[in-house]
């Protein structure tokens, strides 16, 4: 049995004049262990996403459709006692930007300290000792002294290793990270991605990472998810999307990755933009961006469904397969 | 820690100097200390020589650096009316004015912090929006109108409380006078406290409302749902430590302005402290015990803010005192 298992989950926003609808029919599986990958634009959803698993979506958002089952048990149906329960303890979240994540007023071993004690009858004495042992496996040096500082005496990669060691605290299963580098120095944002892949390996947890560099995920991912506009346009083994993307929106992914240009060669990229919730395009949501849009594209939107190896959400997937074929055999 | 203490004293004598050179440029403004003095019958001769035994024939910067000299000696003048030494009158009046105040601000205190936490956990709730109505209500009612009407209320209509007076005060330290000693002393003091926190209380209330549902937006508190703590403890440990930074800055200045609003409550209830003090020497145009009175008022209004800044670099680990001033 998968550990997480995604059906039909739908997040809807009560704005002031209308609903908009952020996930549309989310369904997706991860394994005991395995680690899987969301990328997309932003705006796609994939932090609503990260959120929706924890049931910590903020007003207006909220879970309008769908099931979310942790280890066999609906997190959309638990109660605040029962989600208590679940977060930080079970499944962890580590958030975007470690400058404001921390409490301000908090000591690190008080930030530590509280988040064993709301889950296991520990003296804090004990808990202390536990939230040492941690921070040496984030390489966090002098730990002991750690536990008496204020965040704003840390730096921002020591933070995001001080959250990652919370988020290891009570062993987890699963880890949700958010974008866990993109506030941070570029030079760190590699030591960070090791780490955590690192730890996950070692402790055998889960990991969910969020993020709009594929880069990052082909080194970090068994299985990846690309959204768009709310909805999963394509996934499957992260090899194979990355190695040979069948969506046009993947493939335009790929290609804007600056390792696929030469040196002097201007970037590539996706020409507009992401619609916003409120003004999603007819039929697939990706069309108006699309070079290969026909009537079809504008008027239904396509079901996801195996293609190769991957599972893939295209009308056209098919003839764009053989046409890019008749390219490479022309080449 | 002390370059920080230095500069704030230093900051304080600034303060103090403008003050004192305000309260003393009115004393040339309120009309002839003589006629109070003297009455009608005396002869112009007469008032003249004692106008020159008064200094007051001197020029204005003669006459402030006499005073000036004389205050940092502690001497304020004397009291026109008490013949007596100003801050000693005043000093007499003072813990009169001090409890009044200690009690406002326990009422302040002990209501406003409750009161505001819930409204902003439960911003909708129909006690929240009442809560929320009747401190529009508190801070739109003159203190005085609020006064009078508890006086008609618990005194004339249900005969529970005394209207005026201190009652039963206890000697206390050889120079106290307490009103927290005797039964009779708390039911004098209910009413004034209740009336001089009346426009302060519905303030803090909606300041630690507003500042508290900013702050259960921010990230860190979603941070401590994901990792599953006790809403009370991200209520009272995460949110409300981050809530009062802000309103303890607000407060400090707030007890200060509270001394000077016992004018307004003294009066009505009578109570022999400062305010009231003040406003009889109004009437008499009693000028050094006045100009006293003001420096007496900035003086604590400086002392109080100095205290107040230390806290809050001892409550915010972010502030650095022993690195400020350097």
């Amino acid at each position: 049995m998968s550990l997480l298992s995604v059906r039909d989950l739908t997040v809807k926003f009560a704005m002031r004049d209308q609903t908009v609808t952020a996930l549309n029919g989310i369904s997706f599986d991860l394994a005991k262990g395995e680690r899987l990958g969301i990328v997309g634009e932003s705006g796609a959803g994939k932090s609503i996403t990260g959120f929706s698993l924890l049931n910590l979506l903020s007003r207006p958002g909220y879970i309008d459709n769908g099931q979310i089952l942790f280890d066999g048990e609906d997190v959309v149906k638990m109660n605040d006692q029962q989600l208590r329960k679940v977060r930080g303890n079970r499944m962890a979240m580590i958030f975007q930007d470690p400058m404001v994540t921390l409490n301000p007023v908090l000591t690190i071993g008080q930030q530590m300290v509280e988040t064993l004690r709301a889950h296991r009858k520990l003296s804090v004495e004990e808990a202390r000792q536990i939230a040492v042992v941690k921070l040496r496996e984030v390489y966090i040096n002098s730990p002991e002294e750690r536990l008496d500082q204020y965040p704003h005496e840390l730096s921002g990669g020591m933070r995001q290793r001080i959250i990652i060691a919370i988020a290891l605290l009570l062993d987890p299963q699963l880890i949700i990270a958010d974008e866990p580098t993109t506030a941070l120095d570029v030079t760190i944002q590699a030591d960070i991605m090791e780490l955590l892949l690192e730890l996950c390996q070692s402790n055998q947890v889960g990991l969910i990472l969020i993020t709009h560099d594929l880069g990052v995920v082909s080194q970090m991912t068994e299985r990846t998810l690309v959204m768009y506009a709310g909805r999963i346009i394509e996934s499957g083994r992260t090899r194979s999307i990355i190695n040979d993307p069948q969506h046009p929106y993947t493939q335009g992914l790929i290609n804007a990755l600056p390792q696929q240009t030469l040196p002097g060669e201007q970037l590539r990229q996706i020409p507009g933009n992401m619609p916003t919730l409120a003004q999603v395009p007819n039929g697939c949501a990706f069309n108006p961006r699309c070079t290969f849009a026909t009537d079809t594209c504008r008027s239904q939107i396509p079901q996801i469904s195996h293609y190769g190896e991957v599972e893939v959400a295209c009308h056209e997937v098919q003839r764009l397969q053989s046409e890019q074929a008749r390219e490479e055999e022309k080449a | 820690m002390f370059a920080y203490l230095v500069k704030r004293v230093f900051q304080a004598i600034a303060v103090m100097f403008v003050i004192s050179l305000i309260a003393f440029a009115i004393q040339g403004n309120l009309g002839d200390p003589l006629r109070e003095l003297v009455g009608q019958s005396v002869s112009e001769e007469v008032r003249q020589q004692l106008r020159d035994e008064l200094g007051l024939n001197d020029s204005f910067v003669q006459q402030y650096l006499r005073f000036a000299g004389n205050a940092l000696q502690g001497d304020l003048g004397t009291s026109y009316f008490f013949k007596e030494p100003a801050l000693d009158v005043i000093l007499k009046k003072l813990p009169a004015t001090l409890e009044l105040v200690f009690g406002a601000t326990l009422i302040i205190i002990g209501l406003s912090v409750p009161l505001g936490v819930y409204t902003a956990i439960k911003p909708n709730a129909i006690l929240s929006k009442v809560i929320m109505g009747l401190s529009i209500v508190g801070i739109s009612v003159p203190v005085f109108l609020t006064a009078i009407l508890m006086i008609f209320v618990f005194s004339v209509e249900f005969g529970w409380l005394p209207s005026f007076g201190r009652g039963d005060i206890v000697h206390v330290w050889g120079y106290w006078d307490t009103n927290f000693a005797t039964v009779d002393g708390w039911l004098h003091i209910v009413m004034p406290s209740i009336a001089l926190a009346s426009i302060m209380l519905p303030l803090f209330v909606r300041l630690i409302r507003a500042e508290m549902m900013e702050v259960l937006q921010s990230e860190y508190v979603r941070y401590a749902t994901a990792k599953g703590i006790n809403p009370w403890r991200i209520y009272f440990v995460h949110a409300l430590k981050n809530t009062l930074l802000p309103v303890i800055t607000v407060g400090g200045v707030q007890i200060g302005t509270m001394v000077a609003y016992t004018i307004l409550t003294e009066t009505v209830f009578q109570w022999p402290g400062m305010g009231f003090m003040f406003l009889e020497a109004v009437n008499r145009v009693d000028t050094p015990l006045i100009v006293a009175y003001l420096i007496v008022v900035g003086f604590i209004f400086v002392v109080t803010n100095t205290i107040v800044d230390l806290i809050y670099g001892l409550v915010n680990p972010t502030v650095n005192l022993a690195r400020m001033g350097a």
